[in-house]
């Protein structure tokens, strides 16, 4: 009898815990402002972890010796895995077609086969086993690139800027790249505004993959986690963190919103200056783009520009061979 | 006792529960961004405050702001802002009271700013925005009175302030650097018009309306002169073709405003059309374009002027396109020559600095760049080079 009014108190007392804390939550939700929006400067103070990537300065870049750049600029080359299926075969068309041959070596991974365009055929229809056999791949096919560039094909990626980016990093240390969101305690890399890997941080992953209590090969059962937590949580077991690239206002230049989604929402916040606070100049991703904008936005990256308005950049990316849309 | 330890059980279950749930909402529920977003509103309510004000000062926004290149920052403009000087260009913009806030005041936010003139053409006066009034209906069979009177107000009031002056719609998004890069190989007393040519209709042809069109001060002269005698008249609503019709019997000749690869410049239509869609083959655009139609990523000049049927999201992407969005040190395929009116050889890139400026041929296009590009054949993009000294 004892015991029954103690489990039951116990219960009772479990629920409403339960409950008030959820109360607190709501309560606190609504009161404060959209998490995403808020200025983080405060936040420095509790992450020891998370960097900041940003470009060299045009100052920095010009106190360098000319073959000291140069050979900065000849180590930067990217690997680029492209993840596709048979399902889009449009945009897997359309990467192939435009940003990708921009990358050193671009390969696309597929679930299944399609007899139209080639592809390393991964067998696998789940996410997160196919990006694993992807990254291990493209680690074992490396050759000499020692950066790689994950993303998927509905992601549009400006390599250049990207390598402006990289330019005066050390592919040997262990890092991964893009834009950071934090749920919780864990800091990830969004899959989809693409993900950057050095040499590094690549050979360890590929390490701890074989650790199957660690890293689990098909995900965490228990609870069903996106990719790229997946990936986050396999990376903090081998003491890699998340690091976030924008440009020198802290501005992000990953980016998985398409830039018209962003131009609306700006337009529709703030009418003026739509431009200027939409995106960077120098933006490296944008995820969610249909191919006919991927096409218009080759275009607008590549080609469109006004004439008599010159940029003394420090380095020159040739144009790749066999190409006519950039 | 009883009371007691079922009292302490409740606690505990209490506590448990409340610190288990928390843990649980940290890992799910709170997801919090690190890129900062810039002028992150503040508060809902505070959102909301400057959500209303901006709806109502758009029109008592800053004057027409006129040249102005620091918008584009980082870079040097010598080379825009010597033509911006030698050749200045007035624009003016059909419009309507029923369309600024929708349009025409996106217009204004963007590409007008590049002219060294900018009107917005109405029916009516409105101080605020500001438009001038015609003393027109409004409605698509005025659009040749508003055309007529438009550019005798421009010759009027700013004939000395401009050299060449351009018609738009307030759909149009125009590069007005680039429309000087074409207009630069000719002067302002030639009698010519540029624009997107159309073949039917008129003998010499005439400009499509919607991709915009600019007379030489000549053009414009006769034109009004053309008005004042009766030689022209108001034909017929169709403001465009009737244009046409009034250039042809003045004189003034349909110009070639194609780039050195013969590539369009002035576009009727939006980016993705030209870029990405086939037309079909029994649209009456094949009939109607006086040089051929080429589809695909090679419709369009790199230096292009002009593209139609924009909307206001498409304006500020253009805008985003055009002016900002860019490939760090990349090395462009196409390397215009300088047009005439620039004072010598060597004042675009340094890369241009050995090109003799003897004329604009294919060939010598692609000698050019292929001499800029420097003796190794590019491979990949991996293969940098190194630019030479800055300045």
């Amino acid at each position: 009898m004892k015991m029954l009014s103690e489990g039951s108190s116990f219960l009772k007392g479990l629920l409403l815990g339960a409950l008030f804390c959820l109360l607190l939550s709501l309560l606190g939700s609504l009161s404060s402002e959209p998490q995403p929006n808020t200025e983080h400067g405060d936040d420095h103070g509790d992450d020891h972890h998370h960097h900041h990537i940003k470009a060299p300065s045009k100052e920095e870049l010009q106190r360098m010796p000319e073959d000291l750049r140069m050979q900065l600029s000849q180590n930067v080359r990217v690997y680029c895995a492209i993840m596709v299926q048979p399902k889009i075969l449009n945009f897997w068309a359309t990467a192939k077609d435009t940003w990708s041959k921009h990358c050193d070596k671009a390969v696309f991974y597929t679930s299944e086969s399609a007899k139209a365009l080639e592809a390393v055929d991964l067998q696998e229809k789940d996410e997160w086993p196919k990006i694993r056999k992807a990254l291990k791949h493209a680690f074992e096919n490396a050759g000499d690139l020692r950066w790689f560039f994950l993303a998927r094909a509905t992601t549009f990626a400006i390599i250049e800027n990207l390598k402006h980016l990289l330019l005066i990093k050390d592919s040997s240390q262990a890092f991964y790249m893009g834009n950071v969101v934090k749920a919780g305690e864990l800091e990830y890399v969004e899959y989809d505004s693409g993900i950057v890997f050095s040499y590094e941080t690549l050979r360890q992953l590929v390490r701890i993959f074989n650790d199957e209590e660690r890293c689990p090969e098909r995900g965490r059962a228990l609870w069903k986690l996106s990719e790229e937590k997946e990936l986050a949580l396999c990376l903090k077991y081998t003491g890699v963190y998340a690091e976030n690239g924008e440009d020198s206002r802290g501005k992000g230049l990953f980016n998985k919103k398409s830039v018209s989604a962003l131009i609306s929402e700006g337009l529709a916040k703030s009418p003026s200056n739509v431009v200027e606070n939409c995106c960077p100049d120098l933006a490296v991703t944008f995820g969610g783009m249909s191919p006919n904008q991927m096409q218009v936005m080759m275009f607008g990256v590549y080609r469109l520009r006004p004439y008599g308005h010159i940029y003394h950049d420090s380095l020159i990316f040739m144009p790749p061979e066999g190409s006519d849309n950039d | 006792m009883k009371p007691i330890s079922s009292r302490f059980a409740f606690y505990l279950g209490f506590l448990l529960g409340t610190s288990t749930l928390y843990i649980f909402l940290r890992q799910t529920w709170f997801e919090r961004g690190f890129s900062r977003r810039p002028n992150s509103p503040g508060s809902v309510a505070g959102l909301k405050a400057r959500l209303d004000a901006e709806g109502n000062t758009w029109k008592t926004d800053a004057h027409i702001q006129l040249h102005h290149h620091n918008h584009v920052t980082g870079q040097d403009s010598r080379v825009a802002d010597e033509l911006y000087e030698k050749v200045r260009v007035l624009c003016w913009v059909m419009t309507g009271p029923k369309n600024l806030q929708s349009k025409a005041r996106h217009v204004k936010a963007t590409w007008t700013r590049h002219c060294n003139v900018a009107l917005f053409m109405s029916s009516v006066d409105d101080p605020d925005f500001p438009t001038v009034g015609l003393g027109t209906k409004e409605g698509r069979d005025q659009l040749y009175w508003k055309t007529i009177r438009a550019f005798q107000y421009a010759l009027e009031h700013h004939g000395d302030e401009a050299d060449w002056f351009l018609k738009a719609d307030d759909d149009t998004f125009v590069v007005l650097e680039n429309l000087r890069w074409v207009l630069a190989n000719h002067t302002a007393e030639e009698p010519v018009y540029f624009g997107k040519r159309f073949k039917p209709y008129v003998r010499q042809g005439y400009m499509s309306g919607g991709a915009g069109y600019v007379l030489s001060k000549e053009a414009l002269r006769r034109f009004v002169e053309a008005f004042r005698t009766q030689a022209c008249t108001h034909t017929s609503p169709v403001e465009d073709l009737a244009l046409g019709q009034c250039m042809e019997k003045i004189g003034v000749k349909p110009g070639d405003s194609r780039d050195t690869l013969a590539r369009e410049t002035f576009h009727p239509f939006g980016p993705e059309q030209h870029l990405t869609r086939e037309f079909p083959k029994s649209f009456w655009y094949w009939n109607y374009c006086h040089y051929p139609i080429v589809q695909g990523p090679q419709c369009c000049s790199d230096l292009a002027i002009s593209f139609h049927y924009v909307s206001p999201d498409v304006m500020y992407l253009l805008e985003y396109y055009t002016y900002h969005l860019r490939a760090y040190g990349y090395k462009h395929r196409y390397q215009p020559l300088p047009p005439r009116a620039l004072s010598g050889p060597g004042k675009t890139d340094a890369s241009q600095e050995k090109m003799p400026d003897t004329g604009r041929t294919e060939e010598k296009q692609e000698a050019a760049a292929a001499a800029a590009a420097g003796v190794k054949k590019p491979a990949r993009s991996g293969n940098v080079v190194l630019q030479e000294k800055q300045q």
